[in-house]
């Protein structure tokens, strides 16, 4: 399973299935990162992590380890 | 009485508008029951029309104090009006909200704002088709530059009372929406279809309305659920964002696909793996040479000492004077003159002489925020936050922090989770506010010649005890809570607007000012009786004589193993810091003729500062940690902060003492042994919390 975590600065790709349970999927979900949406890796924070994506016209932000929880396919 | 409510996400402009809407009839206060900020006002030229400024929330989950607060006031107060407000360079993440709030069955307007933006990135939107095609009343405006706000206002005004469409979900997902409205009757005006949308979400506050029924619901769900093969949450959010996207697409054009913006430029620079770090610093600086710094040796241009240096020079000189001439004039016996112009006066002043700084350092905090830096701050310094179950967000409060704790912990209610606000606004207070300076500089100068590692110590000490402390807590049961969700937006630069900077920064001054008002006034005449009577409440000259150097006589003891329990005046001194830090060094000057060099040993000293930095802060800050953490909450931090003030306290005495070849008692190491146990322990023990503090499902679930 790959996920926005294996992916690389400027890599894109598209959302297949979000994993995890509770309030932090909900958010992943809620913030666009849904099934089919195209997202885009800009880069990481300083210290390597988070790591910083554009899905949806903006720019958000989220830890390696809810990276994690979206598996993507390359197109 | 019309009520209007303003709804919308973060960074949408919502706060612009309701500026732009309310003008200065706005009122702050806290929704009941949580620390949410709650904004009323009237509209302008219409006195019978009440806005409501809802927090800004991306949707309407049951996780967030914020979007409960929304949620119950949509379905509770039911407005005559929701004004949406949506982000046009944003639309779909936008409309996400939009829909949700659609489908309760209020009506709504949306506000277009931003539209000069979208267009600045080569898209263009059509009012008109949008608001065919999402089925309300949409109006362009630029909140900013006040463009379309009149048409806004007719707009709402003519369509209270309109019920809006809803989204069309797929055919297998309306079906089960339709099963589900058929079971359940909704006792408010919230329309069933909302509802049966958070059933199938699986919307814990959706289900405690309708748990007796949700044996008969539950069988829908999971039918949808199986044939989708996904969770009702994920099948309901991505049919959602595609029904936006078909929305979107007849409004929407984009003469330029991915455009690279503004703000990635600039960000190219501020998050640079190379020069993030390094600007951050640099920003740091500058926020500091501004604000803080000695006011006795502050130039003009470090403006906010500078400024604080003249207030307290006037409070302290001609204000102080003008005061005992005036009561002196009016007869006024002695001992009243002494309690208003020694206590009070003085007192009060000594903290009030702060708010120059305060609002300076607020101006900056306000800048960066409003233009959207802060982000950037949370965003690069999460990762080492992260190791100490703290988050990015923890550092603004902790930086602010430096500078005052009262702003500092009023600022942790942008953290949105519950145990990360609750225990960075704990912590705040262990890095050294300004006032705080007075002593490093005094035990630095004195006792240890100058030496500029004594205020190294100071803040190394401070930054140690909030990352042990996060480490620590999460193992108490109020703490636990699953981890921090950093997911967060990075909103795009823009110039900070003057009237929201202006406005934020007073609206910060003037909670401080009150807080000063209110606690310390009663501190201070409390103090000040207690210094100046004795125990047949005889005015007295003699402080030995005085009730606080019984009270010091009698506790002083406690603080020997700290090293300075064997004089009176260091405990008092001590006591006296409850008021404001600062007065730590007027009680020296007061109690201690020539200094405090000779009544105290150097490691004693380093102990007494360790004691003094970490131990409960101010007495306002306490009130500013009533206000955020309850009184409960708050009496616990105390406790908790006294009580690792005394653990370092022994460390570092025993340690420094045998450096220093103090005669250090054989009770004092046992003490400081027990200190280190414990907190040994408490830093490696296994966390019985592990399961709920790492997010993961507890083992009997996995079993």
């Amino acid at each position: 399973m790959r996920t926005i975590k294996d992916l690389q600065n400027g890599d894109s790709a598209t959302v297949v299935r979000v994993h995890g349970t509770g309030a932090l999927r909900k958010r992943v979900l809620d913030m666009g990162l849904t099934k089919g949406a195209p997202v885009l890796i800009v880069k990481r924070a300083p210290l390597g992590d988070p790591i910083e994506i554009k899905v949806r016209e903006y720019s958000l932000s989220l830890r390696s380890k809810e990276a994690e929880l979206v598996e993507i396919e390359r197109f | 009485m019309v009520t209007v409510a303003l709804v919308g996400n973060p960074n949408s402009g919502k706060t612009t508008l309701f500026n732009r809407l309310t003008g200065s009839s706005q009122r702050v206060g806290n929704w009941p029951g949580v620390t949410v900020e709650k904004k009323t006002g009237k509209l302008r030229k219409h006195a019978d029309v009440h806005i409501v400024d809802l927090p800004g929330i991306y949707s309407l989950t049951p996780y967030s104090p914020e979007e409960v607060v929304t949620r119950d006031f949509l379905s509770e107060v039911t407005p005559d009006m929701v004004i949406n407000i949506v982000d046009a360079s944003n639309l779909e993440r936008n409309l996400y909200l939009t829909t949700q709030v659609m489908e309760m069955g209020v009506p709504v307007t949306v506000a277009l704002n931003m539209v000069d933006i979208a267009e600045s990135r080569a898209i263009a939107i059509d009012a008109g088709k949008l608001s065919a095609a999402l089925g309300c009343k949409v109006v362009p405006i630029c909140a900013l530059k006040g463009e379309g706000v009149d048409r806004l206002i007719e707009t709402v005004l003519a369509a209270v009372g309109q019920r809006p469409k809803h989204l069309e979900f797929s055919e297998n997902t309306e079906k089960c929406i339709t099963q589900i409205e058929k079971i359940i009757t909704p006792r408010n005006n919230v329309s069933a279809r909302w509802y049966a949308i958070k059933l199938i979400e699986s919307d814990s506050l959706a289900e405690k309305v309708f748990k007796d029924k949700l044996g008969e619901i539950k069988p829908y769900i999971q039918a949808l659920e199986k044939s989708a093969d996904d969770t009702g949450e994920a099948i309901i959010a991505d049919e959602r964002y595609a029904a936006i996207g078909r929305i979107t697409a007849t409004a929407r054009t984009e003469k330029k696909k991915d455009a690279v913006t503004k703000t990635d430029k600039i960000d190219r620079y501020l998050t640079n793996k190379w020069l993030g770090l390094p600007i951050f610093a640099g920003v740091l600086l500058v926020v500091y040479f501004f604000t803080i710094g000695n006011p006795e040796e502050a130039k003009w241009y470090n403006v906010g000492a500078y400024l604080t240096g003249l207030l307290n020079d006037y409070l302290s000189g001609p204000v102080y004077d003008a005061c005992v001439s005036f009561l002196t004039d009016a007869g006024v016996s002695s001992t009243i003159i002494g309690l208003v112009c020694d206590g009070i006066v003085t007192g009060v002043g000594a903290v009030l002489g702060f708010l120059p700084q305060i609002l300076v350092l607020f101006l900056f905090l306000s800048i960066l925020e409003d233009c959207g830096y802060m982000a950037r701050v949370c965003f690069v310094m999460d990762r080492i936050f992260r190791h100490f179950n703290l988050s990015g967000k923890s550092f603004i409060p902790l930086l602010v922090g430096t500078g005052c704790s009262i702003p500092g912990i009023m600022a942790t209610r942008t953290i949105e989770n519950d145990c990360d606000r609750r225990l960075t606004a704990m912590t705040t207070s262990f890095i050294p506010c300004s006032a705080k300076l007075p002593i490093i500089s005094l035990i630095a100068g004195d006792i240890f010649g100058g030496s500029a590692w004594v205020a190294l110590f100071s803040y190394f000490l401070g930054i140690f005890c909030v990352l042990i402390s996060g480490i620590i807590l999460k193992k108490w049961h109020s703490f636990a809570g699953e981890p921090s969700v950093f997911i967060m937006e990075l909103p795009p630069y823009h110039a900070p607007r003057a009237w929201n900077v202006f406005k934020t920064t007073l609206d910060r001054g003037w909670a401080f000012v009150k807080k000063a008002g209110t606690i310390i006034l009663l501190a201070t005449i409390l103090v000040w009786i207690f210094s100046n009577f004795n125990w047949s409440l005889n005015y007295t000259e003699d402080l030995n004589d005085s009730m606080l150097a019984g009270i010091g006589n009698a506790i002083c003891v406690i603080f020997q193993p700290l090293g300075f329990g064997g004089d009176w005046r260091f405990t008092v001194a001590t006591i006296t810091g409850l008021i404001a830090k600062e007065s730590v060094v007027d009680t020296f000057a007061l109690l201690f003729e020539d200094g405090i060099v000779g009544f105290i040993t150097s490691a004693a000293a380093l102990a007494f500062l360790t004691f003094n930095l970490i131990c409960a802060p101010c007495f306002a800050a306490i009130g500013a940690m009533k206000r955020e953490l309850g009184t409960k909450g708050a009496g616990f931090a105390v406790l908790y902060q006294c009580l690792l003030a005394y653990a370092m306290g022994s460390i570092v005495y025993t340690v420094a003492g045998l450096c220093y070849g103090d005669p250090v008692l054989l009770s004092n190491i046992v003490l400081t042994v027990i200190a280190l146990a414990v907190l040994g322990c408490l830093l490696f023990m296994k966390d019985p919390f592990k399961c709920i503090n790492r997010g993961l499902p507890a083992r009997s679930e996995v079993l």
